[in-house]
C-alpha cells in the first residue's frame, strides 16, 4: 500500500538518520483507508497459515466449553451448599465463579468466531445496487383509482349518513379507558391538606389530654414517646412521629410520608417566630415538617451552626430560626410548623396540626 | 463450477418449508444482503443485544420476584437485615441476590445491560444525528430510536424502582411530587399512578406489569419495526468506503455479517458478564427497605435520570399563586423544558433542515460531520447543555469531591447551561472549518511527509506526498456548497417560500446553514516546487490556518 506513494515520494534518503521515523502513509490521514484491509476476510488463503489459524480458533471454543464446563461444576459442587449462600461473603464468592467462567465462555466463543471471520473466511466485498423506493407514477394513480372505486362500491362516499353514525357508534370506544381506568385510585379531595397529627391531635383531645404525644422515628417496636426534658441539649435534631402511627397497618407507611416530622433544639433566643405562632415551641424546641415542599425527598440534614435544614436531594435549603424560610434552592415555600406543648407528665405534645399542607406544590393547593 | 447440491438435511426441511411458502424467493434475495462497514455502525447493534440480554435476564428474575407492597419481617441469609420489617418486594429481591444460585449475578447484569441499553442508544443516536443518517428516505427511523429512547428512560425508572429499596423509594417520591405539580390534573395522576396516596400498596405491583409487559412489548414491536425499515431500506455508507448513491458495498449477511455480528453479541453479553461478576451495582442490601421519612445524602438516580435531576436541582424557587390555585413553576420547568428542548428539538430537526436548506432529495451516502458545521455545532450545543445538567444532577458529588461550595456549584450550572451551548456552537463550527480547511490544504497539495530535504542550492524544502486514493475518496466525498435558495424567481418575482416573515426567516437560516463551506479542489499531488509557486503555497498555507 506504500506503493502509491512511493511514486510521487522524492528521489533520495526516505529518513536521515537520527531523525523520527516519517509518518507512516495514511496512518495520520488515510485510518480508514487502505491499511484496513489487513483486517477484512481476504479471498485467497495460505493453507498452512489457515491451519494453524484453525487451530487456534478451535482452541478458543474449548476454552469456552471448559468454561460453561466450570460453571455447571461450581454451581452444583460449591455454589450453594446446603440450599443458601448464607450471607454476603458466600455470595460474593459465588458471584466472581459464575460471571467470571460465564464471561469466558462468551469470550471463548466471541474470540473465535472473530478470529474466524477476519482469517479463515473468504468472502469478496460484493456491491448491489440502490433502488428509488418510492414507487413509479403509474403505480400510485393506479391505487388511487383502486382506493376510489373501493370507497365507491362501499358506498362510503355517497352515504354520508351511515359514515357519521358509524363514527359516532365509534367514539365511545376512544373513552373507554376513562371509565375503565377510573377506579385506579380515588379522587384527591381534601386528602392532601391533612396529615395524621390532625386525627391523633383530636382524638388525644377527645380524651381530655392536650395534644398527642411524639414518639422518636425508630421502628413500631422501639418508638418511645419523648419527653421535653430528655431532648435540652442545643443543636440536636430527631425525626419524630404522632404516637399510635404504627398501630394503623398497612396504612401506617402512607401516614408517616406525610406526617414525618424534624424536632430541632435551638437557643430560644435565636428563634424568630411567625407571627401567630410564638407559643408553638417548648424551650427551644421547635418542629418542622419533614416533608421537602420541593417534591417531598425528606429535608434531612440540620447543620447546628447555620441552623440550616438541607434536604438531599435538590439542596433547598431553609433556615430553622426563621419560620423554615427558603434560603436556597429549587423549594419555594417554607416547612409547615408544627405547634408543640408539654403535657402534665412533661411529654412533647403537638396540638394541632401543620397550618398548611405539608410537601410539594399542586394545582388546588391555592 | 463447484458443487451447488447441499447435504440432505438441510435441504429437505429448506423444500418443505419453500413447498409451503415459497420461501426460497425471499432467502435468495436476502442471504447475500450487503452490510456495509463502519466501526460506528456496531454502536446500534450494542443497544440490540443489550436488549436481548434484559429480556433474557429480566425473565429470569421474574421467576423469584414478588411484585407486593405487603409488610412482612425478613428472615433470608442475609444477616443485617433478618428481622427487619420490609416489603415483599425488598424481600424477595434479597432473596435473589443471597439465597437464589447465579441470582445476584443476573440481577447485575441485569442492571448493567439496562445501563448499556440506554448508553448505546444514545451513543447510537448521535451517530445518526452527526452523520445526517435520519435524512431522507430514514426519518421514519429517526423518529422509532426518539421513541424507543423515551420508552428506554421510563422503563429503567420504573425497574430500579421494583426492588422498593430507600434510594428507588427516594425516585419514586420525587416522581409523585412532579406528577403533582401539573396543573389542574396533577393531584388526580398522582392518585390514579399510586391508587391513592403515596407510597400506598399498589405502585409497585402496577410498575412490575408496565415494566415486563407493555413497555417491552412497545420496544419490541419498534425495535422490529426499526431493523425491518432498516433492512427494506439498506444501511447508509461512510463516505469514501466505495458506496455511492445508487450502490451499496460491504461484505454479505451470510456469512460475513451474520457472523461477525453473532461474535458481536457474545462479546456484548461477556462485558455484561463481567461487569456483573466483578462490578457490584445497585447493592440494595445496604440502603435498606423503603422508609419516607428516611433518605441518605448523595442520593443519585441511574445515569439518564441524571439530567432531570440536574434541572431540578438548578431551578430557582419560582411558584405562581393566584384565584387559589398553585402553579409550581419550580418543578414543573425542570420537568418539561430540558427534555422538551432535548426530545423536541431532535423530532423536528430532520423537517427543519429539509426546510432550511431546501434539500429534499434522497441520501444514503453519510455526511463527515465536518462537512455540515452547522449541523454538527448545533449537535455539539445540545450534548453541553444535556451533559451540563447531567453533570448539574451530581452538583453535591462535585461539592464534596473538589470541596467547592454546594451553593457556588449551582450558581455555575445556572449560568453555564445557557454559556455552554453557545460556546459548543461557535467552538465546533470553527474546529469543522480548520478541518474542512486542513482538508483543502491536503488536495491543494499533498500532506506534509515530515521529510525535509536539502537542495544542492541549500533549499530546505518540506516533502509534500499525495493522499491515498481512499483518502482523496474520503475527502472528496464533500458536497460543495450548495446554491443558497433563490429569493426571486426567473421572472424577477419573490420566489414561494421565501415570501413574508417566515420566507425571510427561511432565507436567513438558509445562508447561515450554508454559508460557511471551504471549497475542495486539487488532486491531491504535491506541485512542482516552483519559486513563485511556492510563495502562493506559502500564503494559501497561511489561509488555512
Amino acid at each position: 500500500m506504500s506503493d502509491e506513494t512511493n511514486e510521487t515520494a522524492p528521489a533520495g534518503p526516505e529518513r536521515v538518520i537520527g531523525t523520527p521515523p516519517p509518518v507512516k502513509s495514511g496512518a495520520l490521514l488515510a485510518s480508514g483507508g487502505s491499511d484496513g484491509e489487513d483486517y477484512q476476510p481476504s479471498t485467497e488463503l495460505d493453507e498452512r497459515k489457515a491451519k494453524r489459524t484453525e487451530r487456534i480458533v478451535a482452541l478458543w471454543f474449548l476454552i469456552a466449553f471448559a468454561a460453561s464446563v466450570g460453571f455447571m461444576v461450581y454451581f452444583i459442587g460449591w455454589s450453594g451448599r446446603d440450599g443458601g449462600m448464607h450471607g454476603l461473603e458466600r455470595a460474593r464468592e459465588s458471584n466472581f465463579w459464575l460471571g467470571g467462567l460465564m464471561t469466558l465462555s462468551f469470550l471463548g466463543m466471541g474470540v473465535g468466531v472473530t478470529i474466524w471471520v477476519r482469517k479463515l473466511m473468504t468472502s469478496a466485498p460484493i456491491e448491489q445496487a440502490r433502488y428509488d423506493l418510492s414507487t413509479d407514477e403509474e403505480t400510485r394513480s393506479s391505487l388511487a383509482q383502486d382506493l376510489k372505486q373501493g370507497a365507491l362500491d362501499s358506498g362510503l362516499t355517497k352515504r354520508p349518513l351511515l359514515r357519521r353514525t358509524l363514527l359516532l357508534a365509534a367514539a365511545p370506544l376512544g373513552l373507554a379507558p376513562l371509565f375503565l381506568l377510573r377506579d385506579l385510585g380515588p379522587l384527591p379531595e381534601k386528602r392532601l391538606r391533612h396529615t395524621y397529627w390532625a386525627k391523633a391531635v383530636a382524638k388525644a383531645k377527645a380524651a381530655g389530654k392536650p395534644g398527642v404525644r411524639l414518639v422518636v422515628d425508630s421502628g413500631a417496636e422501639a418508638s418511645a414517646p419523648l419527653k421535653a426534658a430528655d431532648f435540652n441539649t442545643p443543636g440536636g435534631m430527631i425525626t419524630v412521629l404522632p404516637e399510635g402511627i404504627y398501630d394503623l397497618g398497612h396504612e401506617a407507611l402512607t401516614q408517616i410520608a406525610k406526617a414525618a416530622t424534624i424536632l430541632i433544639n435551638i437557643e430560644p433566643d435565636k428563634i424568630k417566630p411567625i407571627k401567630g405562632q410564638e407559643n408553638w415551641t417548648v424551650n427551644g424546641i421547635i418542629a418542622y415538617s419533614k416533608i421537602c415542599t420541593h417534591v417531598g425527598c425528606p429535608a434531612a440534614l440540620y447543620e447546628q451552626t447555620t441552623h440550616h435544614i438541607l434536604c438531599p436531594c435538590h439542596q433547598s435549603t431553609f433556615d430553622a430560626t426563621d419560620g423554615a424560610k427558603v434560603i436556597f434552592g429549587p423549594a419555594a415555600r417554607p416547612l409547615p410548623q408544627l405547634p408543640l406543648a408539654v403535657d402534665d407528665e412533661g411529654y412533647l405534645v403537638a396540638t394541632g396540626d401543620f397550618p398548611e399542607p405539608i410537601g410539594p406544590s399542586y394545582w388546588e393547593r391555592g | 463450477m463447484a458443487d451447488t447440491s447441499l447435504p440432505k438435511a438441510v435441504s429437505g426441511p429448506l423444500n418443505h418449508i419453500d413447498d409451503r411458502l415459497g420461501s426460497s424467493n425471499f432467502l435468495k434475495r436476502n442471504v447475500k444482503k450487503v452490510f456495509p462497514d463502519h466501526w460506528s455502525f456496531l454502536l446500534g447493534e450494542i443497544a440490540l443485544y443489550s436488549f436481548i440480554i434484559l429480556l433474557l435476564t429480566g425473565v429470569f428474575l421474574t421467576l423469584w420476584f414478588k411484585p407486593s407492597m405487603l409488610e412482612v419481617h425478613y428472615d433470608g441469609s442475609y444477616g443485617p437485615l433478618q428481622g427487619v420489617m420490609m416489603s415483599e418486594a425488598y424481600a424477595s429481591s434479597l432473596h435473589i441476590s443471597f439465597d437464589v444460585r447465579g441470582g445476584l449475578l443476573m440481577r447485575q447484569i441485569h442492571h448493567w445491560a439496562a445501563l448499556l441499553f440506554v448508553a448505546s442508544l444514545m451513543a447510537h443516536m448521535l451517530r445518526v444525528f452527526f452523520t445526517g443518517a435520519y435524512r431522507k428516505p430514514r426519518e421514519f427511523n429517526w423518529f422509532i430510536g426518539l421513541g424507543l429512547f423515551t420508552l428506554a428512560m421510563v422503563e429503567g425508572l420504573f425497574g430500579y424502582s421494583l426492588p422498593d429499596d430507600l434510594l428507588s423509594g427516594a425516585g419514586l417520591r420525587i416522581t409523585q411530587g412532579v406528577l403533582e405539580s401539573i396543573p389542574v390534573v396533577g393531584t388526580y395522576g398522582y392518585m390514579f399512578l399510586f391508587g391513592g396516596e403515596f407510597p400506598g400498596q399498589d405502585i409497585i405491583p402496577r410498575m412490575f406489569t408496565l415494566h415486563i409487559l407493555l413497555i417491552p412489548g412497545i420496544i419490541l414491536a419498534l425495535i422490529t419495526a426499526h431493523m425491518m425499515i432498516m433492512w427494506h431500506q439498506k444501511h447508509t455508507q461512510m463516505p469514501g468506503t466505495g458506496g455511492t448513491e445508487q450502490k451499496v458495498t460491504g461484505y454479505p449477511f451470510y456469512p460475513v455479517f451474520m457472523a461477525k455480528s453473532g461474535a458481536y453479541f457474545l462479546f456484548t453479553f461477556a462485558v455484561t458478564a463481567l461487569l456483573g461478576a466483578f462490578a457490584q451495582i445497585n447493592p440494595i442490601w445496604l440502603y435498606g427497605p423503603y422508609d419516607p421519612a428516611a433518605i441518605s445524602s448523595g442520593s443519585q438516580p441511574d445515569f439518564y435520570m441524571g439530567i432531570l435531576e440536574g434541572s431540578l436541582r438548578l431551578m430557582p424557587p419560582w411558584e405562581i399563586t393566584a384565584f387559589g390555585y398553585t402553579l409550581s413553576l419550580s418543578v414543573l420547568i425542570p420537568a418539561l423544558v430540558p427534555l422538551g428542548i432535548v426530545f423536541g428539538g431532535a423530532a423536528v430537526w430532520p423537517a427543519l433542515e429539509r426546510w432550511v436548506t431546501g434539500d429534499h432529495r434522497n441520501h444514503h451516502v453519510n455526511d463527515r460531520p465536518r462537512n455540515a458545521p452547522t449541523r454538527t455545532a448545533a449537535g455539539m450545543a445540545m450534548i453541553s447543555f444535556y451533559g451540563l445538567l447531567w453533570l448539574a444532577g451530581a452538583n453535591d458529588i462535585i461539592s464534596e469531591r473538589f470541596h467547592i461550595s454546594l451553593f457556588a456549584t449551582t450558581w455555575f450550572f445556572r449560568f453555564a447551561i445557557f454559556i455552554g451551548p453557545v460556546l459548543a456552537f461557535i467552538i465546533t463550527k470553527r474546529i469543522c472549518l480548520g478541518l474542512q480547511r486542513s482538508d483543502a490544504a491536503t488536495m491543494a497539495h499533498g500532506y506534509e511527509a515530515g521529510i525535509i530535504t536539502m537542495s544542492p542550492e541549500g533549499k530546505f524544502e518540506e516533502v509534500h506526498r499525495a493522499p491515498s486514493a481512499a483518502e482523496v475518496a474520503k475527502i472528496t466525498s464533500k458536497e460543495e456548497a450548495r446554491p443558497p435558495l433563490p429569493a426571486v424567481d426567473a421572472n424577477g418575482v419573490p420566489a414561494k417560500g421565501s415570501k413574508g416573515p417566515v420566507g425571510h426567516l427561511r432565507t436567513r437560516l438558509n445562508m447561515w446553514w450554508n454559508g460557511d463551506s471551504i471549497p475542495v479542489d486539487g488532486d491531491g499531488h504535491p506541485h512542482e516546487h516552483h519559486e513563485q509557486e511556492l510563495v502562493e503555497d506559502e500564503s494559501r498555507k497561511e489561509l488555512t490556518r
